[in-house]
């Protein structure tokens, strides 16, 4: 049991905070923004596995994101799907895609992956855009609540609990993954892709790996997010949403699963902080980009613990 | 003499001091009125957005001068929402749930008001949208009003405009947005009633800054005579220029009376020329008879807008806002308080409203309450609106 | 045929722009191995720059370029000296963050002096169309392809006969190498900033009267940038110049033959397809990893 607690205190602390916060949070509002955290917290810990352990950069995981949204939506909406059947299959569909361009895509390195990732991700946008017959266009399209028979699922307190739970799934999932030999072989091919593949491992395969399983990690959390908002725009498959989700990784930490959740809150309040000032929010959101990767380069979450092991060391 | 001014100098301050002071006092005791307003006062709907906000504070500021409504003081609640609908659902939640308003001006455009109508419906908070297109109040919500003529209408204007110079043959260059859509729908749903035959339908991207592509396939199309333009912001701009660029003069082009503004004609530099639009008797209201029901509000307006903006031109748009502002004022003091039920059931029940747009006369089927009489058609000349009819 | 011929002139027009934002890209690429995203910015600066000094205060357009240009370049020299070099060593995500983030501030800063409208030029020779051929053609089209034009053959001089040029060119081949035989590297880098920039404001001045500007016209320009700085490989600006002219052409007659929906997404599939084919870019050397 101890040792259960040990290996997993990070976890349980997690879980912990997600049961206590609704202790400080005031009002309906506050719920609504403390669920959207723990989607793109969700989103950002399967990409933390591609970018922070595998060391491969995507600038269009919100083109995932956005699948997994748009197939619920018109899954539900169009063809009266159930929704988890609508989430799975659109999860299963996002996944397929992210297997298929996987390899070519992986192969290649720096900007020209980005390059390519980020064709990916807006391709995926022109198409939401432009298919308006299926999407709706532009402007977005509803989405019906999540219902499984007579039951629905339409309180924002409701999903909270929702929300966080799967999360406190999500990061123990990938806990896990990290602690087993794919962690290891991610791990190393970070460190040197050249040295890993001499040692016999299939880095080729570790790569698609952590790219299919990051694709359907964003792609629930899509759903989700489809449903919680019953309401969808292309505008979730866009260019500075993939760099939203990039940053979330990076500014809480690469590599680090709780750097993710904790990049996730501060960049999905952000907006919210700024909108009484709203003449300077991308002023102020463009400043505070910058300064965390010139100030904080590997991330907050790795720095400040940095900082409090020299203190104690001292 | 001296003796007397200063002491009437002197009661007049003390009775300005009590004044000032019961009002305070009345002030306390009665919390301002939450009107929440959700604009895209920036982003590429800036020009809806942006005269809507300025006319809300210009508004919002002068109830208050004159005592508030109802004896309560007014307290505007602005978001802007860059013109993208997921932002504008965030905000209204926002509004509802943290500020908890009392009723919600906006959006600005279609798309984003589509989005909202649902969190407005549940919470059952009067909403007053300023976007253009028909399926905001058709069917009708009962919580969601809207003051700008619809998409249906100025559709059937310029049908009915090309029928009076004998046209029949129309092409539809349009983008692909909320209001965008419905507008092309009205537009082939009317035109076999006015007998008019689509011979062409092009559509181009809300970044695109070239629209020589679509405007060249509209040219080589046999027959035809004038083009309905959906859409609205840069998209216009560029389609004018490129409109005179390939001296497509000979085929006439309507646009929508989202495009309606100074800006369009400015930043067109001369291209929006002869192009004709229905717009509200706003945007010409030097030009109205005296006898005009409308001219007095509309000076009014212009007269109150351009002291308190630097002499910025009026655009429909800020009438828009206008509307939806006085014509909730009203509402609530015929409710005699801000209950949201009376309210929303005090706006169903406007009659001769004169507002900006024109002489509203809501009821439980149509929560719009404009008809196409109060739509003007203008031509662009000289650089400014020409009232046509 | 004048159908052909119209979206000819669409796509050498874009196809210039786009040329002239990649050149930038290729620049600051060679020389810091850095992808500033923030290069589509300096068209816009360069457009409302040029709107800012017309209108506000007054002063012609010929004063109003030189004066634009300058301050985008300074604008350049700002970003590599406060944002690039202090992060120095950093991750290739943590520079893409870093310059994605100074363009999102450039645009806020731009948003917040001179608003958030759509602002025009006039056009520098007038906007009677010209007719060729039964296909017409802004006058300001031949300004834009004249400037791409001499752009081209000024970096040819510009690289093959002045010291600065040729130590741009030597830092791209060899940082260390240039560095030992005297070059002076920080400036350089500062150099290439400043040049990028200039490079990119003058495109946003010469297509201003033509695509209108505004305070977020950057992001989707520099990503096309990108993609012909990535079509043309990286690091060479004459590819950068062929990547842009090819994808504009690809635009314009998707645009025109195909589906007007689709242009945007035409870049994005080329890019990807030849990616797929040929991972160093049409006219890149396929390269050897150094372990």
């Amino acid at each position: 049991m101890a040792d259960f607690a040990k290996r997993h205190s990070g976890v349980l602390l997690l879980a912990l905070f997600v049961a206590l916060l609704p202790l400080a949070l005031p009002n309906r509002f506050y719920f609504d923004v403390a669920t959207k955290v723990w989607l793109n917290a969700i989103v950002c810990v399967g990409l933390n596995l591609l970018v922070g352990y595998a060391g491969q950069i995507s600038l269009g995981h919100a083109g995932f994101f956005a699948l997994g949204a748009y197939a619920s939506a018109i899954l539900t909406r169009r063809f009266e799907l159930n929704a988890f059947v609508a989430m799975g299959l659109g999860a299963a569909g996002t996944g397929l895609l992210a297997f298929a361009v996987a390899r070519p895509i992986l192969r290649l390195k720096g900007h020209y992956l980005a390059m390519a990732t980020l064709g990916l991700g807006i391709i995926i946008f022109i198409v939401i855009n432009r298919e308006i017959w299926l999407t709706g266009g532009p402007d977005g399209t509803r989405v019906p609540a999540l219902a499984l028979g007579e039951w629905r699922l339409t309180r924002i307190e409701d999903w909270y609990w929702a929300a966080g739970a799967i999360l406190v799934a999500a990061v123990a999932l990938a806990q896990n993954l990290i602690g087993s030999g794919v962690g290891r072989a991610l791990r190393a091919l970070n460190g040197s892709e050249v040295a890993a593949s001499t040692l016999g491992i299939d880095t080729a395969r570790y790569k698609a790996m952590a790219f299919v399983v990051s694709a359907v990690f964003a792609s629930l959390a899509g759903s989700l997010f489809a449903h919680v908002e019953r309401f969808v725009t292309p505008a979730e498959a866009g260019f500075l949403r993939s760099i939203e989700f990039v940053t979330m990784v990076v500014l809480g930490g690469m590599a680090s699963n709780f750097g993710a959740v904790v990049g996730a809150a501060l960049l999905t309040m952000l907006p919210q902080l700024v909108a009484d000032f709203q003449d300077y929010k991308h002023l102020v959101f463009g400043a505070v980009l910058m300064a965390t990767m010139i100030f904080l380069p590997k991330g907050l979450v790795p720095s400040l613990t940095d900082l409090v092991r020299r203190r104690l060391g001292r | 003499m001296a003796s007397f001014t200063r002491r009437s100098a002197l009661g007049a301050t003390a009775a300005t001091a009590i004044l000032a002071l019961s009002w305070a006092g009345a002030q306390a005791q009665q919390a301002p009125i939450k009107v929440g307003a959700i604009l895209a006062v920036t982003g590429p709907a800036s020009f809806l957005g942006d005269p809507a906000a300025k006319t809300l504070k210009l508004y919002v500021e002068q109830t208050n001068k004159a005592g508030g409504v109802v004896g309560r003081q007014l307290e505007l609640k602005l978001y802007d929402t860059g013109g993208d609908p997921r932002q504008a659902v965030t905000f209204t939640r926002r509004l509802i749930e943290d500020d908890k308003v009392d009723f919600i001006i906006g959006a600005s455009t279609t798309g984003e008001t589509m989005a909202m109508i649902e969190l407005v419906e549940e919470a059952k908070i009067p909403l007053i949208s300023l976007a253009g297109a028909s399926p905001i109040v058709e069917p009708v919500k009962r919580w969601v009003f809207k003051t700008p003529h619809s998409d249906r209408m100025a559709v059937e204007k310029m049908y009915g405009d090309m029928r009076r110079d004998n046209m029949t043959k129309a092409a539809i260059l349009g983008g692909s947005g909320g209001f965008d859509q419905s507008c092309r729908a009205e537009a082939k749903k009317f035109a076999a009633s006015y007998n008019i035959q689509i011979v062409a339908d092009e559509t181009y991207a809300a970044t695109d800054t070239d629209m020589t592509p679509q405007l060249t396939r509209i040219r080589n199309t046999p027959g035809v005579q004038a083009i309905i333009g959906c859409g609205f912001g840069s998209p216009t701009v560029v389609t004018a220029r490129n409109y005179k660029q390939l001296g497509m003069q000979n085929v006439r082009f309507y646009f929508n009376h989202g495009v309606a503004s100074q800006q369009f004609i400015d930043q067109s530099q001369g291209a929006a020329e002869g192009m004709r639009m229905p717009v509200a008797a706003l945007l010409v209201g030097p030009q109205l008879a005296e006898s005009d029901p409308q001219k007095k509000v509309t000076m009014a307006y212009t007269a109150a807008y351009k002291a308190a903006y630097n002499n910025e031109a009026v655009s429909g748009f800020g009438g828009h806002a206008y509307d939806a502002f006085m014509m909730a004022v009203e509402a609530i003091k015929r409710a005699g308080s801000m209950d949201k039920a009376k309210v929303r059931d005090q706006i169903e029940l406007t009659k001769n409203f004169v507002g900006a747009d024109g002489i509203f006369n809501m009821s439980p089927g149509d929560h719009m309450g404009l008809d196409i009489r109060s739509f003007k058609m203008v031509e662009v000349r000289n650089g400014t609106w020409k009232l046509l009819y | 045929m004048d159908e052909f011929l119209q979206f000819l002139f669409s796509g050498l027009t874009r196809g210039s722009i786009y040329a002239i934002v990649g050149i930038g890209f290729a620049i600051v690429y060679n020389a810091s191995h850095v992808i500033n995203f923030a290069q589509g910015e300096f068209v816009m600066i360069g457009g409302m720059a040029a709107v800012a000094i017309t209108t506000k205060l007054g002063l012609p357009l010929a004063a109003a370029i030189p004066l634009s240009v300058a301050l985008a370049a300074l604008v350049g020299v700002a970003l590599e000296k406060f944002a690039i070099e202090p992060a120095r060593g950093a991750s290739v995500v943590a520079i893409i963050i870093i310059t994605i983030g100074a363009s999102i501030f450039i645009r806020g800063g731009v948003e917040v002096l001179v608003g958030k409208r759509d602002h025009s030029l006039p056009a520098f020779s007038g906007d009677e169309p010209i007719r060729i051929a039964g296909a017409t053609l802004q006058p300001q089209s031949l300004w834009v392809v004249g400037a791409l034009v001499v752009i081209v053959l000024g970096l040819r001089w510009f690289f093959g006969a002045t010291r600065t040029g040729k130590a741009m060119l030597a830092t791209s081949h060899n940082r260390l190498a240039a560095q030992l035989v005297g070059i002076e590297v920080r400036h350089v880098l500062l150099a290439s900033f400043a040049l990028a920039a200039a490079l990119g404001a003058l495109a946003g001045i010469l297509t201003a009267p033509i695509t209108l500007t505004r305070y977020d016209i950057g992001i989707m320009l520099g990503l096309k940038g990108f993609c012909a700085a990535i079509l043309g490989g990286l690091g060479s600006p004459y590819g950068a110049v062929a990547g842009g002219l090819a994808l504009g052409m690809a635009e314009a007659m998707t645009g025109g033959y195909v589906s007007s929906g689709y242009q945007d997404a035409v870049a994005f599939a080329i890019i990807l397809c030849v990616l797929f084919v040929r991972p160093q870019g049409l006219f890149g050397r396929a390269g050897t990893e150094r372990v």
